[in-house]
């Protein structure tokens, strides 16, 4: 069951883009050149049209001419079913860069008697790749061989031979097959002669129908194993993920303003980074389309272009409802710079909403976009499809260095940190706003979770919707809880009161001290002149009470001097008096 | 010789072709079996052309020949297809018309 390409090809497989979008990033550039491959699914899963956009992609974009042999449908059928994919067959077939052929086997024609083999199908594709120089085919159905001849065993050897004449005549094909029971084509032959085999099924849950692909084998190369979802719209075939662009993009660190001044002061004072991805959730009525509205305003302001999904109204509505909070949307509608894109998520499946997106994004090229809300889409998907739809939404935006703002709305009761599609992990930054209850009044709350990159306030803000549009107050925040609203002015109120309060006790006590200290020093004054008059009528009295000593003294000795001259006068006595009163300035 | 006969009264000519691809052995046994059961069958009464598919590629797209080789027989209707080397003779002659099914 090797190809004969095997041994021409030594080196890395080489491979063909088939320009499908998406396709050629998950089988890493297409499919085998010069080998065979089988695309199997069941009716209307899209092999036809898959194998068709090969060839039309072939011929339009690589210049490569194909050659389409149906099994099933006229070539006129062909034509007419895809026009209304946007591929026009005829024009193609009349540059010479197309051919269609209807291979048509009647059974009841035949009758088969002795042995044969096929090598009239094998002359007529012959024939028909030389003249126009195919270099891609498509058999489409191969299988209707089986139904076509009695004896399986020659249809089965004739089909492994036309692999190998196919491969030996260089050309890439494509041959589809209807899925089987138990093995991928309904004959179990197809896919083991091929080099290249994948599957697409196509899934209706919950009333929404997922296409998806799988490649379940790709000689020679690595591939994606996953399955992947594709689309068939009026433009062709898409398949998901549309890229796959990862974590390669760049980091812009110029900064937007959100539109909301006070909210730009939260995130660092300058807003948001460019390119950067913003998510707003909280509970019904916080304000998530309003803030998602200054968002788009202040981009349209700085001449730029914003891009609005909007999943839950209308673009009239929209307009309408933002009026009311001061925001003219219409004349940036008018303007061309606003786009509004409404539709309801149920229309149709998750992979849909995420190409239209695109689309409209490539068309539109805004810088910024909203998307309003992501929750509406899990309605659609499941939790890991609408994840990865989201993480590609963010890359493709991020790779265009696109501000987008998502938003989502979280279920009342439960922890807003812990719902929101478990993509809050995807985002740069996490707004989240709730509603606060108290004091009979419901007011919103509105805080940054978090915020990569940019040093952010912790701070609570008090939301306010106002015909002037949205503003953001200082929370009272203090021992009794946070207050808002009502309660918050009166409170604030009650505080000024009590500051002014305060602040006249705090200069009466002040007062008092000043007054104490002068009152002591008074004091100190008034003891010390106490103190001198006692010192000086002490000094006095001892200087008087010297004086009379020495007084009395003087006089004793007049009176010896006068008994010496009568001869009997004692001499052992001597004067006390400069004894004390030699020392006048005694202290204590 | 055949009851089919009577159903088209007139004298009736059996055009057939016979599609083959190069000069297999297969080729040679069906062609030496066809003039083998016209000779035996249709004496007179048919015109055979031999079609070389290598040589006329694109004269397989008219009669739908994938299979090689293949009898055909537009006149008279139906058309009929008979593939193979042609050697089970009775089948042969079912699918010409000349045996009832």
């Amino acid at each position: 069951m090797t190809t004969a390409s095997d041994a021409a090809a030594p080196a890395a497989l080489s491979k063909v883009p088939t320009g499908i979008q998406g396709f050629d990033e998950i089988t890493e550039g297409g499919l085998p050149k010069g080998r065979v491959s089988l695309v199997a699914g069941a009716a209307g899963s899209g092999k036809t049209v898959l194998a068709m956009g090969f060839l039309v992609n072939g011929a339009e974009k690589f210049n490569e001419p194909g050659l389409f042999v149906s099994f099933e449908e006229t070539a006129r059928d062909l034509e007419t079913n895809f026009a209304s994919q946007g591929f026009d067959l005829r024009r193609l077939q009349q540059q010479g860069l197309l051919a269609l052929d209807h291979i048509h086997v009647e059974r009841n024609e035949l009758e088969e008697t002795g042995d044969y083999d096929l090598e009239g199908l094998f002359v007529r594709l012959g024939a028909e790749i030389d003249q126009i120089k195919a270099k891609r085919v498509v058999l489409d159905t191969i299988e209707v061989l089986f139904s076509a001849f009695t004896n399986e065993v020659i249809v089965r050897s004739e089909i492994k031979r036309l692999f190998q004449w196919l491969a030996d005549r260089g050309v890439t094909a494509i041959v589809t097959g209807e899925s089987g029971e138990k093995t991928i084509t309904r004959h179990g032959l197809e896919e083991y002669v091929a080099d290249f085999v994948v599957v697409l099924t196509h899934l209706v849950n919950d009333e929404t129908a997922t296409r998806r692909l799988r490649i379940v084998k790709y000689r020679g190369s690595a591939h994606g194993t996953n399955e992947f979802s594709f689309l068939i719209d009026r433009r062709g075939i898409s398949v998901l993920p549309i890229s796959s662009l990862g974590l390669r993009h760049e980091a812009p660190t110029e900064r937007l303003s959100s539109g909301i001044a006070r909210l730009d002061e939260m995130l660092g004072g300058k807003g948001i980074y460019r390119g950067s991805s913003v998510l707003v959730s909280g509970t019904a009525g916080t304000g998530k389309t309003s803030i998602a509205a200054h968002f788009v305003d202040a981009a349209c302001r700085r001449g730029e272009k914003a891009l609005y999904f909007a999943f839950e109204e209308s673009p009239a509505q929209i307009a309408r409802n933002m009026a009311s909070i001061g925001l003219d949307l219409d004349q940036w509608q008018k303007k061309g710079r606003l786009r509004i894109h409404s539709e309801r998520p149920q229309n149709t499946g998750l992979e849909m909403h995420l190409v239209r997106m695109n689309r409209e994004i490539e068309e539109f090229e805004p810088s910024v976009t909203v998307v309003d809300p992501i929750t509406n889409l899990t309605s659609i998907g499941t939790f890991s499809s609408v994840r990865s739809t989201l993480t590609r939404m963010i890359d493709a935006m991020k790779s265009r260095q696109i501000t987008a703002l998502f938003t989502s709305l979280t279920e009342g009761g439960g922890s807003p940190e812990a719902t929101d599609v478990g993509v809050s992990s995807l985002m740069d930054t996490w707004i989240l706003l709730r509603n606060l209850e108290a004091g009979g009044e419901r007011t919103r709350g509105l805080y940054v979770l978090k915020a990569r990159g940019m040093a952010h306030s912790n701070q609570v803000r008090e939301f306010v919707l106002s015909s002037g549009g949205v503003d953001l107050l200082d929370i009272y925040a203090g021992a009794e809880g946070f207050l808002v609203g009502a309660a918050r002015s009166a409170k604030e109120a009650d505080e000024r009161a009590d500051a002014l309060t305060l602040a006249r006790a705090i200069e009466e006590t002040e007062h008092e001290i000043a007054r104490k200290r002068q009152l002591m020093a008074a004091e100190l004054e008034r003891l010390k002149a106490q103190y001198e008059a006692e010192i000086e009528s002490l000094e006095n009295a001892a200087f008087e009470r010297r004086m009379r000593q020495e007084a009395a003294a003087t006089g004793k000795a007049a009176v010896r001097a006068a008994r010496a001259d009568g001869g009997s006068r004692s001499a052992g006595k001597k004067p006390a008096a400069p004894r004390r009163g030699s020392r006048p300035k005694a202290r204590p | 010789m055949s009851a089919t006969l009577d159903r088209t009264s007139p004298p009736q000519t059996w055009h057939l072709k016979l599609y083959i691809a190069g000069q297999t052995p297969r080729s040679i046994a069906a062609l030496a079996n066809l003039n083998r059961i016209c000779q035996e069958n249709l004496a007179g009464k048919y015109t055979c052309q031999v079609i070389d598919l290598l040589e006329n590629p694109q004269l397989a797209k008219g009669d739908q020949i994938l299979a090689v080789p293949t009898l055909v027989k537009d006149v008279p209707p139906p058309l009929r297809k008979i593939i193979g080397d042609l050697s089970d003779t009775e089948r042969v002659l079912v699918g010409l018309d000349l045996r009832p099914v």
